[in-house]
Formats: C-alpha cells, sequence, structure tokens
C-alpha cells in the first residue's frame, strides 16, 4: 500500500477524466505525469475505480513502452536512435551517457534517482539528427563530449 | 431471416443476411481451416489461418469475421490461399516449441493437424530469435507453458467472455508478447477459480492440467494402500470420446472395467454420494425455509464456483450450501464408515477421484475438509488423464466388457447420475424436496424446466401449497447475473444451482478437448447430457431417498440428515478471498 495522499491524487485524477472505462489510458498517463512513473498500486486501483480488470489494465500498461513501473530520475534522457540519428551516430553519445552514469541496458535509473536514460524510436526531429531530450526539452545535434557537459551542468544545477 | 445470394467456388450458396464467409461456408458444407476462432466467444480474425479470396477486394480477408453481401464471390482453397496459410504456419512454428512427440496434445492439436493439412514440411523455415519462458506451475490444478501459446486468444476470451473472471491477458506488445496474469503474478497468486475452461479451449499444449496419474499408480503398487476410486458422473458421458466412440456414448460399464483393470481395490462410483448430497442438501434446504434461514439456498458440489463466490461475492457466503461437494462426501465416507466397516486404518486408504473437473484438485487440499482425520480425497484426475492411464497401461477400452460398480458405495440412482448436467442437481433435489414435502410419490419424476443447456433458467413449483421459486445457471457470467440480483437483494429465489463450467459437468474443464471445428457448430454440452439423462431414464430407481446403499450409511452409522454426525462428516466452511 501506498500512502494516502497517491489515492486522493488518483482520485483527483480519475474524477478530472470521469470513472469511465475509456478514460483509463488518459488517467494513467496523468498519474505518471505526477510521480513520473505508474505506482503498480495505483493501476490496480484506478482499475478496481473503473470497473476494469486487473489484467487488462495490466495489458493495456505494458502495451505501451511509455508506461513505467519503475520510479524514474528527476531527469529522464531520450536519446533518439531511430533512422536519422542512429546514421549520425546517436550509438557513441548513448555508450558515452552509460559510462557517464554508470546505466546498462538493464539498468536505465541512477542510484541517487538523478537520471534516467532511455532509447526511444524517433523524435521527430530528423534535421536535427543526432537527438536527444532533457525532460521534454530538445537538444539537437549532439555528440560524445556535449552529453558529458551537459550530465556535468545538470548535475551542478 | 432474410437471405443473401453468394458463390463459394463456383458453386450458389444461400445464407442468412449478416452471416460471415466462415457461417456461409459451414452451411455450404466448405470447409475453411480456422485456428483463433471460437464462435461467440473469440471472433477477432487474427491468426489469418480462414483467409479467402473475395472478388474484388484488394486484399485476403478474413472469414471468420468478414459479412457476406449479396453476389459475393469467394474462393477458399486456390493455390495461392494455400501458400499463404502455410506461410503463416511457418511463422507461428518459427517461436513455437516443437517438441511435439511429448506433448500431451500431441495427436489432438489444432497447430499440429493444420501443418500436416496444409503439408508444411519444413518447421524451422523460418529461423530467429526464439523467446523462452518459464513454466508457470503456481496454481494448484495447471501449468502453463507458453513456449507452446500461439497467442491466439482464446484463454483469454473465455476467461473473460465466459466466465467473468478475467485474470489474464496479452502483457507487453508485439514480439514480447505473452498471455499471463497482472504483474506477472503466477495463476496461482490470483483469483483464478480453476475451471479449467482455458485448457479446454486452448488449442495447442500450451495449458494442461496437473498431471497425478504416477501417484495414482504408485499408490496402487503400495501393497500397505487400499486404494479405492470414484468417478464422476459427466465422466462415462465424455471418456468415450477419447476412445474413438461418438461424442455422447454413455460408456459406464466400460469405464468400472476399466478401473479395475488399472488395479483398484474397489471401483466405487462419485454418483453414490451425489445421492447423498441430496438427502443432506435436500435436508438443509427445507430447513432453511421451515426456520426462516437464508435464502437462496445454493449449490456447493462445483468447487470452480464456490472459489469463484468466494473471490468475488464474498458477502454472500452464507447463501451457499454448507454440504460438501460429492466428491468430498464420497472421501468423507469412505474414511469413516466404509474404513470401519472394512476394519481399515483411514490412513491406509488412499481415496481416488476420476473427475470432469480440474478445479477438484484445487478442492481436495481445502481446509475442512478431512472427516476422518486425514484428506477425504487424496489424489484428483481428470478424465483426460483417466484417458491417458488407459492408454499407457495397454488396456484395450473399446473390447472391455460392462461390468457394475462395487457395493456399497457403487449403488447410486438416476437422481444421481444426472448431476453431471447444468439443473440435473436442482432435479434430483426436487424429486427428494417434494416427496418429502407433499409425503406422496411423484407422478413424473422429470423437471423439464430445469433442464436444457441456456446459461439462465427459471421455474416455480406449486408444493404442497408453497410456491417454490428455483433458478439454475452454468458458466460463471451467468452465476454474475445471479449474484448480482442476490447482493442487490432482487433475487427471489428459494432454491438456486449453480455450476462453474456452462452447461455443467459434462463440459467441465477436465472433459476430452473437442475440436474448435466441431465445438463451435455442435452443442457439445446437450449432446453429452442426453447420454446422463438416457442413463437416469433406464433406471428403475431414480431417487436419492430409495438409494438403499445410502439408507444403510444412515441407519447403520450417519444417524439423522444434518444431525451431529452427518453434519461433522458431511459438511464444510467456506472463506473469504479478495480479488487479485
Amino acid at each position: 500500500m501506498l500512502e494516502q495522499i497517491y489515492y486522493d491524487k488518483a482520485d483527483e485524477i480519475i474524477a478530472s477524466h470521469g470513472a469511465e472505462q475509456a478514460s483509463l489510458i488518459p488517467i494513467i498517463q496523468d498519474i505518471q505525469t505526477e510521480y513520473r512513473y505508474l505506482p503498480s498500486e495505483l493501476l490496480s486501483y484506478v482499475a478496481e475505480q473503473l470497473g476494469i480488470n486487473e489484467a487488462k489494465a495490466y495489458s493495456v500498461a505494458t502495451f505501451y513502452e511509455n508506461f513505467s513501473f519503475e520510479p524514474k530520475g528527476k531527469y529522464i534522457i531520450k536519446i533518439c536512435d531511430g533512422t536519422a540519428c542512429h546514421v549520425r551516430k546517436s550509438i557513441p553519445i548513448l555508450e558515452r551517457l552509460y559510462s557517464e552514469l554508470g546505466l546498462s541496458k538493464e539498468k536505465a535509473t541512477t542510484e541517487d534517482m538523478m537520471f534516467t536514460l532511455e532509447t526511444v524510436s524517433c523524435l521527430g526531429a530528423c534535421g536535427l539528427a543526432p537527438v536527444l531530450t532533457v525532460n521534454d526539452k530538445v537538444y539537437p545535434a549532439m555528440t560524445p563530449d556535449a552529453a558529458t557537459e551537459l550530465i556535468h551542468e545538470l548535475r551542478g544545477a | 431471416m432474410e437471405n443473401v445470394n453468394i458463390k463459394i467456388n463456383g458453386l450458389d450458396v444461400c445464407a442468412p443476411a449478416g452471416s460471415t464467409i466462415l457461417d456461409a461456408a459451414h452451411i455450404a458444407g466448405v470447409k475453411i481451416p480456422t485456428l483463433c476462432f471460437l464462435k461467440e466467444i473469440n471472433e477477432i480474425g487474427a491468426c489469418r489461418m480462414c483467409v479467402v479470396e473475395v472478388k474484388g477486394a484488394r486484399n485476403l480477408v478474413a472469414a471468420c469475421v468478414h459479412p457476406i453481401n449479396e453476389g459475393m464471390e469467394i474462393l477458399t482453397n486456390t493455390s495461392a490461399l494455400i501458400e499463404s496459410r502455410r506461410r503463416t504456419l511457418e511463422l507461428i512454428l518459427s517461436t513455437h516449441d516443437k517438441r511435439c512427440l511429448s506433448c500431451v496434445r500431441s495427436g489432438k492439436c489444432e497447430l499440429q493437424e493444420l501443418c500436416q493439412e496444409l503439408g508444411v514440411e519444413d518447421e524451422n523455415h523460418f529461423e530467429g530469435e526464439s523467446p523462452e519462458y518459464e513454466l508457470d506451475e503456481s496454481a494448484a490444478h495447471m501449468i502453463r507453458d507458453n513456449n507452446k501459446c500461439i497467442l491466439c486468444r482464446r484463454c483469454t476470451a473465455v476467461c473473460e467472455k465466459v466466465q467473468s473472471v478475467a485474470v489474464i491477458g496479452p502483457n507487453n506488445r508485439g514480439f514480447s508478447t505473452f498471455i499471463g496474469s497482472a504483474f506477472d503474478m503466477g495463476l496461482g497468486d490470483t483469483s483464478c477459480v480453476s475451471c479449467g475452461q482455458c485448457i479446454v479451449a486452448c488449442p495447442t499444449g500450451a495449458l494442461y492440467e496437473k498431471d497425478f496419474t504416477d501417484d495414482v499408480l504408485a499408490a496402487i503398487a503400495d501393497e500397505s494402500k487400499h486404494v479405492i476410486v470414484q468417478p464422476a458422473p459427466s465422466v462415462r458421458a465424455a471418456l468415450g470420446e477419447e476412445f474413438g466412440y461418438p461424442m455422447g456414448t454413455d460408456v459406464e460399464g466400460k469405464l468400472a472395467a476399466a478401473l479395475r483393470r488399472i488395479g483398484f481395490d474397489r471401483v466405487f462410483d462419485t454418483d453414490f454420494s451425489a445421492d447423498l448430497t441430496i438427502i443432506e442438501e435436500a435436508h438443509e434446504f427445507l430447513g432453511r425455509v421451515q426456520n426462516g434461514g437464508v435464502l437462496p439456498l445454493m449449490t456447493s458440489c462445483s468447487p470452480g464456483w464456490i472459489k469463484y463466490c468466494e473471490h468475488y461475492y464474498p458477502d454472500q457466503l452464507e447463501h451457499l450450501s454448507s454440504c460438501k461437494s460429492p466428491q468430498q462426501m464420497f472421501g468423507a465416507v469412505a474414511k469413516t464408515y466404509y474404513a470401519e466397516k472394512m476394519g481399515l486404518d483411514p490412513k491406509d486408504i488412499v481415496c481416488v477421484s476420476v473427475m470432469p473437473c480440474t478445479a477438484k484438485k484445487f478442492e481436495i487440499d481445502r481446509d475442512d475438509q478431512n472427516a476422518a482425520g486425514v484428506p477425504d480425497v487424496d489424489i484428483s484426475i481428470t478424465t483426460r488423464e483417466l484417458a491417458r492411464l488407459i492408454r499407457k497401461l495397454g488396456i484395450d477400452f473399446k473390447s472391455l466388457p460392462d461390468e457394475p460398480f462395487d457395493d456399497p458405495l457403487g449403488e447410486s440412482t438416476g437422481a444421481g447420475v444426472i448431476f453431471g448436467a447444468t439443473g440435473g442437481v436442482m432435479e434430483a433435489a426436487l424429486r427428494t424436496a417434494v416427496e418429502t414435502l407433499t409425503g406422496e410419490e411423484l407422478e413424473n419424476v422429470e423437471f423439464q424446466e430445469v433442464r436444457g443447456t441456456q446459461g439462465i433458467k427459471e421455474a416455480t413449483y406449486n408444493v404442497a401449497g408453497m410456491d417454490v421459486k428455483v433458478a439454475v445457471a452454468s458458466g460463471l457470467s451467468n452465476a454474475k447475473q445471479i449474484m448480482d440480483k442476490v447482493r442487490a437483494g432482487e433475487a427471489d429465489y428459494h432454491f438456486v444451482e449453480i455450476m462453474g463450467c456452462p452447461g455443467g459437468c459434462v463440459n467441465g474443464g477436465g472433459q476430452p478437448q473437442v475440436h474448435a471445428e466441431v465445438r463451435n457448430y455442435v452443442d457439445v454440452r446437450a449432446i453429452r447430457a442426453k447420454a446422463l439423462y438416457d442413463n437416469d431414464e433406464a433406471k428403475v430407481i431414480r431417487k436419492s431417498h430409495e438409494n438403499a446403499s445410502v439408507k444403510r450409511l444412515y441407519e447403520e452409522y450417519l444417524g439423522e440428515p444434518g444431525g451431529e454426525r452427518a453434519h461433522h462428516i458431511l459438511h464444510t466452511t467456506y472463506v473469504k478471498r479478495s480479488i487479485n
């Protein structure tokens, strides 16, 4: 069980969309926006409130890559590895960030909960390739060194 | 209904408007192969086995979901279609665990059959990454092997639509998709009710019951054990299908003979304890009516239904009859009365049941099911497991003579045998309750209103001046409708029979699997039920309270129905469970 305040927040979000089955996705999106992840207890709670079977709610939440049951860091870095970014060398940037942050394909978030590193298939900014985003702010034409510098800046901030 | 005219493979076909191409082809006697399709349950056009060519259409269309319209011209078996279907199968096989020789479903697997029919020559045509899944063995009754799963969704559709349980679904997406429960819980940790309807819906060997046939053989081989067996009523109506008999053949005599040849010390019959259940349950019912007890009284024979009620209606448990199920009553009597009669220590008796049911495996481990201080029933196997055992031991089923069951726990009446069909318990109870209330012999023992395979049946009988309102439901989505009314205080029934599986035990989760192509167009439930009703009709004694062995059991041992000793041995308690 989470603290009551989480359920109160969930109630507020459910009320803003209406407790209808069709509102499942927008509701859990808002919860994820609020907490930067989707606490599994809240998915169960929302399912119950909307009259959706837990197994079905879980099917929906795992269908979309965007939903995460793991708590994410303060800064969510998304490196684009779509075709354009890939051919313009996005992988060396990813590798530099892995080593800079001590992360790997299996471990996406730093111990201090500062950074989460993810790859995405396309950010729709191919003209700026290779590109990454930090909490939805776009950083164009990146290089491994620029990425290192960015991490230092964020740590200092 | 309005008809439309179409052409299938050049032949003129007239079919009702709104039919799918698949239904129209069925009317015309043209077979279109299917795999994910289960009529009225899983109609999602996902597997692409049923693709056909429609003149003027840009792409191949899925016959199972595509409606016909006037003048449509359809081709079902061109070489391009066969090639397309074969390619689909090869793609399915690319991630399928192809160890067919040791697969429990080999020979009855719909995927294997299609591969043979369509001439798949190389099962490794497409090589690539293949996922590996651990078996889910967490449930008491079954195993999920996702390495054999083809993601057809037949199990998830049955679980949700037919049973209103919905504890399984597709998790993740694309190549990573697998069928599992919320938060990847093991099935045993969910509110799965163990009904096994997913197993009989599965086209492959991905879902199967936990097999206890080796435990049976080990018990028989142990000379210090007295091993007795009890087959449920509906086993005799379906076992024959495993040995080539037409659906609906009653193989009661051969069933007894086969069990004897397997080596059981005594071959008894659950029909006996079905009669016993009626005595106790009718007594409980009359007691509740006369003393203002909680109504409606609801039957407790079906362990899938009981588990469902405990998970989903924990506030309504007081409606449940406290009677143990016939399986458990049998074991309880065997290890008390019969043990005493035979001078046996109950610890040395191994009680084996053969059930149409997977939830019975869960039931034997329930609390408060140990009248003699040891479990009432030790091993519960399904009809399918019995068939496997018969084959393994080289018993030629078809050449067996018809043999009777042993006394005293093998005697039964027509009322006991109809327990296996939806409405059967109600009818058996009515036969006894009406005669008890009126003190007169029934002119006609058949209560047609509660027969048939409709999901919910209602009837009102005037008995000794009182209107007795009854309801019968089978399949848990139907049970849910009744329970919602009961919970809302809108149900004025006195007595309700509920069976977890649609159609009752004849269509239980432990019964022989029926190919979807048969199941889609034949009412398996009605055909198997007829075997039981015919069995009943042929019997001289058709009322539970006239079962001489049951009467003797009360005289010699139990005392009065519902009395202290009967209560201790034949009744049980229930627990509140949560929804997971």
